[in-house]
């Protein structure tokens, strides 16, 4: 043993066999169901023989919709790590009273609730929100694919390798104990000397580089890919929100890039950036962290504003109310979404004018996020509204995003966050917009475009039972944090003294069982879908009657999107086309050139991978080999000129044939 | 506006006189990468974001001497002058290389990039040096917060010329190889972006750390 | 109008629940007993108002017009191409822009009338606070996983309990040992950070007699969920008498050696009560220089302003032998350092000759019933022997 043991080290670094968490009974446990679970799951691919199809027509796949798609997947699949987590907070919450140390110990739970927020952040919403934009943005402004990709694909799998780096940190090490967003001193090394926060920023950073280049491609994209008369006042709503979203995305990463890459020279190098000796300054991180944070806040939600006002106007059978006062207003927060980061730190002892500059400019913030509410409610007015699965999301929205916003601009008055910061109040507040907000918008989105991308619609019944629980799941799980918070409680405590506040953790415990409830429904509600298919069959490629381009189109979207790139004269072009008994063409075809598919995105985003984790466990000699590994093949790619080909006339004109046909069996 | 009105002929959707054009029947192909420049240049501001980062850090922290030394105790102005010489003078050289590659004389292009690169590579040669004086003296990024900012922003800015150099001779490999075809230029419009947007961020970084931390 | 008369009503009617799920609890954010929580609790509810005055319409209108437009009710106009109104324009930009109006002026207003840092101007409403009123002086420093509070003018000081008369001002000066924490005292006023080598302030008063509870209320670390300490409200008397039990109790005196001592990881720390304080001890602590030898941020601060000590002062860096660091489970890439203190006239107490008195303190990590071993490296560790 202390023979080799320098050897040991240079193999392995410090990742050792006690890294193996063999004294963690929960997470043996979970990691035989999670091996278990994997094994069935790649034992049917390999029984099925579908890796062939996998990988040449979903893993290397350059087409958006698939991309989107495996967005979507990956963003639902790290929700139910994500939940997993909330639902071990709430049961030790719930039972940690009366001298009770609950079933976590402090370095476990801790992890957990850092775990939950980086998860649900970085790797359920951003996902969700990614792959919406990522399907629906070219097919809503007439394109056949975005403008980068290639590009597309390496964002995807580098969202991926950072998401897979935090499972691993389930079962190899730790992950942070730190918070999510891991302020210093206590995340610099001196206060985490584990793997913990290596991991949280190794992932972070893989992470970030998709969201970055996703970000630059969606952007060229919409600017650039437009169809012919679709000027910018005549995109889609959602097209818009998206622009504005990744203009976010481009201007806000690069800063949570360079405070991570600070934070990591301080772990790794030794400098003096965040430290307490040496003139470092924490409080520099916290400001930095945070011009990327707010931010990030409306990276998440503007999409989902986009998605409401898709589905507003498309089941008020109406166009949307002052569709330029809601551009103007989408502007607006973009812009104002740089200017409010301090609101996050009131009680780090700024002077009273910059809190009061920082809370108001927070609630005019609000202003144009009325608007929009306004302009949702009278979308609704003289409208004839179907009750469908997305606008039910969207009702529930209206009325539970509200009550977030009312606690957010509470919380934006300085002397009044002094009293609620960081206590319960916030918890119940931020879940407030993002359940409220985020989830529910892209539970509608889902339900929404689910049968352009697939083909058929979901199941009504399990989306409704999906839909009741996560509501009231929502309410019961969080207005008595908004109670606790008002008695002082605050936040990430893992064990209480005060025996009167355990009712409100034993409610809050029952509403996320609720939610717990929603989410089953809503993978039964998948299951039942696929089963019955068939009868749920879209044959017209517009089951909602729909308003925008992306229903003109078949329902799945042939590869190519349009056979012919779509002409637009006004807002809303599928409707005017509808309007005007528009035909679609049966004949003209032309070849159509198309990127082909590679598997450069996946290779690159692999060795990411492996050296972060090389990284993380101070594995230096393969770090070294993986990041020369990384460069050799991004340039062995540039070498590969031959990135598109030309699907055939005779293909396409099958595949039109085949709409045909389709549109003719069902009457239409 | 015009494509449309070429093909009202074509559409064969009319049902009334005034019925608009839906679709392009008679596309022309796209040539591949037009959205590559816009991309880039997304790409080069998003970079340009990290360098405010480093700036304003290196704005907060860069008086934390730590009881330690100043700019004016380890900067050498003269060298650092010398320095900037190479990297603006390779800026030039790479100007001239894509006034080569527009009259598509492939050698002289190559020349003028050799000539670049030589000078990134003295850029680079001459910083090393530079530090490892520094380094030498025991002015570490760790001594203070001043030098950790310092080294961080310089570094950064010394890994990008040397990425740089890498693409640069990955690109006249491919020029040797393939010539000056359209992907090769604008790939090459795209290093000279990259190139010049370096010699910009220099420009701030000699006159925000060097020029002001000696003359301040 | 009836139909609007009836919502009216409903609206009060939705209000009812939440009441009684605030009446049934010890909302003590809504019902504190410091003059400036009032304050604050007063700007809470003032700014709730003003906002539901837009939020109660908006949710009545959302649930009528997804009432009222639907598609089984026929009778309700339906207007497909109906999307502007200018005058509608208006008044969904104005509307909230009024409240938002009012809204700032009141925070703007409320942020400089409460900033912590400002002397309070009243102790009760009424009350004014004049010269004479001598405000009581408390330092407080957060350490891992306690709260030291140093009362500089009685010469005591006390971990895990304050005391504070009824209706003086109290003067805080916050700081931290090694992480960032949050001072907060809910009956008593906002909370404000706790930050190592920093300094942050907060002016307040209690109004009411009682123990409350203070704690931490920004995460810092494995022992944080049992870092509180009660706040003790009593008359002048009781806090004479509160003085004089600390000053007899046989906690002995809090210098620098047991400063270090006490500042290592430990949590649900019993009170503790010390009869006399080192007097220097918060500034030393504030500035990081508690342990002997180590340059002092305000001299460091100082030598910096007038351009750093040349290349001279590169190698005047020591390595720590006092690591608080260790006993997180770190075990350094490399040897932590620290800048030394330098003779100068700067050099506030002579620090070097100190320096022999102080112990060095046993490295051994902290492990407790709610601290298992942190991470995987160390095998070794043994649990801190309880003397606490």
């Amino acid at each position: 043993m202390f023979e080799n043991f320098d050897l040991q080290k240079a193999i392995f670094g410090r990742l050792t066999l006690e890294s193996l968490p063999f004294h963690e009974p929960i997470l043996i446990v979970t990691f035989i169901g999670v091996m278990i679970g994997a094994v069935a799951v790649l034992g049917a691919i390999t029984y099925f023989k579908l890796w062939g199809y996998l990988w040449h027509e979903w893993f290397t796949s350059v087409d958006h919709k698939r991309i989107g798609a495996m967005y979507i997947i990956l963003g639902v699949i790290m929700l139910l790590r994500g939940f997993a987590d909330a639902i071990m907070m709430r049961a030790q919450q719930a039972i940690a009273f009366n001298g009770n140390e609950g079933y976590l110990p402090a370095n476990h739970f801790d992890q957990i609730f850092t775990a939950h927020g980086v998860i649900m952040i970085f790797f359920v919403a951003m996902p969700l929100v990614t792959g919406l934009m990522n399907f629906v943005v070219p097919l809503q402004i007439g394109a056949r694919d975005v403008a980068f990709p290639f590009l597309n694909n390496f964002s995807f799998w580098m969202t991926v390798a950072g998401a897979m780096l935090v499972m691993a940190s389930l079962f190899v090490g730790e992950f942070a104990r730190t918070g999510w967003l891991a302020y210093p001193p206590l995340s610099n090394y001196a206060y985490s000397p584990d793997a913990g926060v290596d991991y949280y920023i190794w992932s972070l950073q893989v992470a970030g580089v998709g969201t970055l280049l996703s970000g630059v491609n969606l952007i060229a994209t919409i600017v650039k890919m437009r169809c012919p008369g679709m000027t910018l006042m005549r995109m889609p709503v959602f097209t818009w929100t998206a622009l504005c979203t990744n203009i976010l995305i481009v201007a806000a990463f690069p800063v949570l890039t360079g405070v991570l890459a600070l934070l990591s020279l301080d772990r790794y190098v030794g400098t003096n950036f965040f430290t307490n000796d040496f003139g470092g300054n924490p409080m520099m991180y916290v400001n930095l962290i945070w011009i990327w944070g707010h931010p990030e806040v409306y990276i998440l939600v503007l999409p989902v504003f986009g998605v409401f006002s898709e589905v507003t106007a498309t089941f008020s059978g109406k166009k949307l109310f002052g569709y330029t006062s809601m551009v103007y207003a989408t502007v607006v927060i973009t812009i104002l979404s740089y200017l409010v980061w301090l609101h996050h730190f009131f009680t780090m002892g700024s002077g009273a004018s910059v809190n009061s500059f920082f809370g108001i400019t927070t609630m005019i913030i609000s202003i144009p996020t009325g608007a929009k509410m306004f302009n949702w409610l009278f979308t609704m007015y003289r409208g004839r509204i179907r009750f469908e699965l997305p606008m039910m999301w969207t009702m529930a929205f209206m009325l539970t995003f509200v009550i977030g916003g009312m606690t957010g601009v509470l919380l934006a008055v300085p002397p009044a966050d002094f009293v609620l910061h960081n206590s319960l109040f916030l918890i119940a507040h931020f879940h407030n917009v993002i359940i409220g907000g985020v989830v529910f918008g892209c539970f509608a989105g889902i339900a929404y475009w689910f049968p352009k991308v697939t083909g058929f619609k979901l199941d009504p019944f399990w989306g409704k039972m999906s839909f009741w629980f996560w509501v009231s799941g929502f309410y019961v799980a969080f207005m008595p944090l908004y109670v606790l918070g008002l008695m002082g409680v605050t936040r990430r405590l893992r064990v209480f003294d005060d025996p009167s506040l355990q009712i409100y953790f034993v409610v809050a415990a029952f509403g996320a069982v609720l939610i717990a409830i929603g989410i089953g429904s809503f993978l039964m509600q998948i299951y039942v879908s696929i089963k019955n298919r068939e009868q749920l069959r879209d044959v017209t490629g517009d089951p909602w009657n729909g308003r925008t381009l992306e229903w003109s189109t078949s329902s799945p979207p042939p590869v190519y999107n349009f056979a012919f790139t779509p002409v637009v004269h006004g807002l809303d072009a599928w409707w005017e086309m509808k309007e005007h008994g528009y035909k679609r063409p049966l004949e003209g075809f032309k070849p159509i050139h198309m990127p082909r598919n590679t598997g450069a995105g996946i290779i690159l985003a692999g060795i990411s991978a492996v050296t972060a984790f090389a990284l993380i466990w101070y594995i230096w000699w393969l770090a070294v080999v993986g990041f020369i590994a990384l460069v050799a093949t991004a340039i062995g790619h540039t070498f590969n000129y031959n990135r598109s080909f030309n699907i055939p006339r005779e293909q396409i004109v099958d595949a039109e044939r085949e709409r045909t046909q389709f549109l003719q069996s069902a009457g239409a | 506006m015009t494509t449309m009105a070429g093909n009202a002929s074509t559409a064969d959707a009319g049902a009334t006189k005034e019925q608009p054009v839906f679709y392009v029947a008679d596309e022309h192909e796209h040539a591949d990468g037009g959205s590559t420049q816009l991309g880039f240049w997304l790409y080069l501001m998003s970079d340009c974001l990290i360098f405010a980062v480093l700036f304003a850090t290196y704005g907060v922290l860069g008086g934390n001497y730590a009881a330690g030394p100043s700019p004016k105790d380890l900067f050498d102005l003269p060298l650092v002058a010398v320095n900037t010489s190479m990297l603006l003078l390779s800026s030039i050289t790479y100007g001239f290389a894509v006034l080569e590659m527009q009259k598509n004389r492939t050698r002289p292009m190559l020349m003028w990039l050799i000539i670049t690169m030589l000078f990134g590579a003295a850029f680079i040669g001459i910083e090393l040096s530079e530090f490892a004086h520094m380094i030498h003296e025991g002015a570490t990024p760790q001594r203070s917060a001043f030098l950790s900012s310092f080294f961080t922003l310089v570094g950064t800015h010394g890994l990008h010329v040397t990425f740089g150099i890498i693409w640069m001779i990955t690109l006249m490999v491919q020029v040797w190889k393939f010539g000056l075809i359209e992907a090769n230029k604008r790939r090459l419009l795209c290093l000279s972006m990259f190139w010049h947007f370096l010699d910009v961020v220099w420009i701030g970084v000699f006159t925000f750390v060097y020029l002001m931390g000696v003359l301040r | 109008m009836g139909r609007e008369q009836a919502l009216k009503h409903f609206r009060l009617f939705a209000l009812l629940p939440l009441l009684a799920l605030l009446g049934g609890c010890n909302a003590i954010v809504l019902n504190p007993a410091g003059d400036v929580a009032i304050q604050q609790r007063d700007l809470v509810i003032i700014s709730t108002v003003l906002m539901l005055l837009i939020i109660i319409p908006v949710m009545a209108l959302t649930v009528w017009f997804g009432w009222h437009f639907r598609e089984s009710n026929a009778e309700a106009r339906y207007e497909p191409n109906w999307a502007h109104s200018t005058h509608l324009e208006l008044i969904i930009w104005s509307a909230p822009l009024l409240i938002i109006i009012c809204l700032g002026a009141v925070t703007w207003m409320a942020t400089h009338m409460l900033d912590p840092y400002r002397p309070i101007s009243r102790t009760a409403p009424g009350q004014p606070v004049t010269a004479a009123t001598k405000p009581l002086k408390v330092e407080v420093v957060a350490l891992d996983w306690k709260w030291l509070f140093i009362y500089p003018e009685q010469g005591i000081a006390t971990v895990n309990e304050m005391a504070a008369p009824v209706g003086r001002p109290i003067d805080f000066k916050i700081s931290s040992s090694s992480v960032m924490n949050a001072f907060y005292v809910p009956a008593l006023a906002g909370m404000i950070y706790a930050m190592p080598g920093m300094q942050t302030q907060l002016h307040a008063v209690i109004n009411k007699p009682g123990t409350f509870k203070g704690f931490s209320a920004n995460y810092s670390g494995d022992g944080f969920s049992k870092m509180y300490f009660d706040f003790v409200a009593v008359d002048d008397a009781g806090f004479d008498k509160w003085v004089a039990d600390a000053k007899a109790s046989n906690g002995g005196a809090l210098g620098r050696t047991e400063y270090l001592d006490l500042e290592r990881p430990s949590e649900a720390v019993p009170v503790k009560k010390f009869a006399t304080v080192d007097p220097q001890l918060f500034h030393l602590i504030l500035n990081m220089c508690v342990q002997p030898g180590k340059m002092c941020i305000h001299e460091m601060a100082a030598i910096d302003a007038k351009g750093g000590l040349g290349l001279a002062g590169i190698d005047n860096v020591q390595s720590i032998a006092y690591d608080k660091f260790a006993r997180r489970g770190s075990s350094p890439l490399a040897t932590k350092l620290y800048v030394a203190s330098v003779c100068t006239k700067a050099a506030p107490m002579g620090m070097d000759q100190e320096a022999a008195q102080v112990t060095p303190v046993s490295s051994t990590p902290l492990v407790g019933a709610g601290l298992p071993l942190p991470g995987m490296f160390n095998k070794t560790f043994a649990p801190k022997p309880s003397n606490s």
